[in-house]
């Protein structure tokens, strides 16, 4: 990076928080959210202890390539999001990119989205693909990338501070008019990669499209992710997180919680809004508070995970 | 196959002639078509059905601001991702029903019949 891209990506990062409104932190206790206004929890010296330690950050649809009316700067934003998460006072264990990473699937897009993240403090960077990241006529420039982690298959599982992270693939056994679907071996290798595992382990279920359907029009779903929520209903925390959509959807069911994440690119329309779910264009002084990260921390008593979003 | 559009008219008499036949029997047959547009907008194919012939070239061209593909669902071709105004473009040889969508919004589908 040359040092007029730095002041460039720098003054769009201050641009950016200038615009950018307070996010909502979310504790979750017994599966019940809590919300906190996230101004207040970063006002608190505390807020550490009060909130948790932080354990990863959820990036997701940065679609580097992208450079419409939507936002034409797609890389100042993404830099906004690093700087966001390199100033944090704790910095997170991980990384957890939930897909599109890329616009179009080409070599030089997901080369620089590289050279983006290599920027991160955070040393372990974990990713599932996103339709965009896989959209090669080969498909191969995802994989050759990133696949090594699940040895090609898309879908792998990693421990770390005693919570089991599973991650899915839900963007490549697309049939026509269909909604996305894991399939069936992916079905059965996660059966038996929970089947190891205590009820008591906190969990974390990784995928790029929903998996609850939000609204099956615009393919905003899993067909067949019901299998895999029957089997994750016996574990005492769970989180399952999602991209794809854009904007910030939840819902709890009993000890679950389901989350998709704002992208660091562009907005998309709330469902069933427009013809389609393209990229959506708002006022300039605006596209900033519709953007964002999700931070996960965890909190010891009772064991589990608090949600918290911030705005770029 | 008389009466192509596209062939080259060597006299002012064929032309006399073509129009004739044209006003007469509008409904007559044409010729294969050469090449056949599908506009992808608004997150659909438009058209959705195509009806064409054996050799036919169909042309994609994305209309819309979001990338499409177009995938045939027999794995037949496969186009890469396409930006606004990037086209693709493929020969039906053999006959048959083929069912195509957009691997990135797989609800939107079109049916080409090859006849």
């Amino acid at each position: 990076m040359t040092d007029d891209q730095t002041l460039k990506g720098r003054r769009n990062a201050l641009k950016c928080m200038a615009y950018g409104g307070a996010g909502t932190l979310f504790a979750l206790a017994g599966g019940v959210f809590t919300p906190i206004d996230l101004a207040i929890a970063a006002d608190s010296k505390d807020a550490a202890k009060s909130f948790g330690k932080p354990l990863f950050v959820q990036l997701s649809d940065t679609h580097i390539g992208f450079a419409k009316d939507a936002n034409p700067d797609v890389t100042g934003t993404l830099t906004s999001a690093i700087d966001l998460i390199n100033a944090m006072s704790q910095q997170p264990a991980l990384i957890i990119h939930t897909g599109d990473i890329t616009h179009l699937s080409k070599p030089e897009e997901f080369d620089l989205a590289g050279q983006m993240f290599s920027r991160i403090r955070a040393t372990e960077l974990h990713t599932t693909p996103g339709e965009h990241d896989v959209a090669d006529a080969a498909v191969s420039e995802y994989f050759s990338r990133f696949g090594k982690a699940s040895a090609n298959r898309g879908y792998y599982s990693f421990d770390h501070s005693g919570v089991h992270f599973v991650s899915l693939i839900n963007v490549l056994t697309f049939k026509a008019g269909a909604l996305a679907t894991l399939g069936a071996e992916q079905l059965a290798w996660v059966t038996a990669d929970l089947k190891a595992r205590s009820s008591s382990t906190p969990i974390v279920v990784f995928a790029h499209m929903p998996l609850w359907t939000i609204y099956e029009p615009w393919g905003w779903g899993t067909g067949d992710a019901d299998q895999l929520l029957q089997q994750l209903r016996r574990f005492g925390s769970v989180t399952v997180l999602n991209g794809h959509i854009h904007q910030i959807v939840q819902k709890v069911e009993g000890n679950m919680t389901f989350h998709t994440a704002r992208s660091t690119a562009y907005p998309q329309p709330v469902a069933g809004t427009a013809a389609g779910p393209g990229p959506l264009k708002v006022p300039a002084e605006q596209l900033a508070s519709m953007l964002g990260i999700t931070s996960v921390s965890e909190v010891k008593h009772p064991r589990s995970l608090a949600l918290s979003d911030t705005t770029l | 196959m008389r009466h192509r559009a596209n062939r080259p008219l060597p006299t002012a008499v064929s032309v006399v002639a073509l129009m004739l036949v044209s006003a007469v029997a509008p409904a007559a047959p044409p010729g294969p078509p050469e090449s056949t547009r599908i506009a992808i907008k608004d997150f659909m194919f438009t058209p959705m059905k195509l009806t064409t012939h054996v050799g036919a070239v169909v042309t994609w061209v994305n209309q819309d601001d979001e990338p499409h593909t177009t995938v045939s669902a027999t794995g037949l071709f496969r186009s890469g991702a396409l930006d606004t105004d990037m086209t693709y473009t493929f020969k039906f040889d053999k006959r048959g029903t083929y069912q195509v969508f957009c691997s990135i919004h797989p609800q939107m589908t079109a049916t080409i019949i090859v006849e």
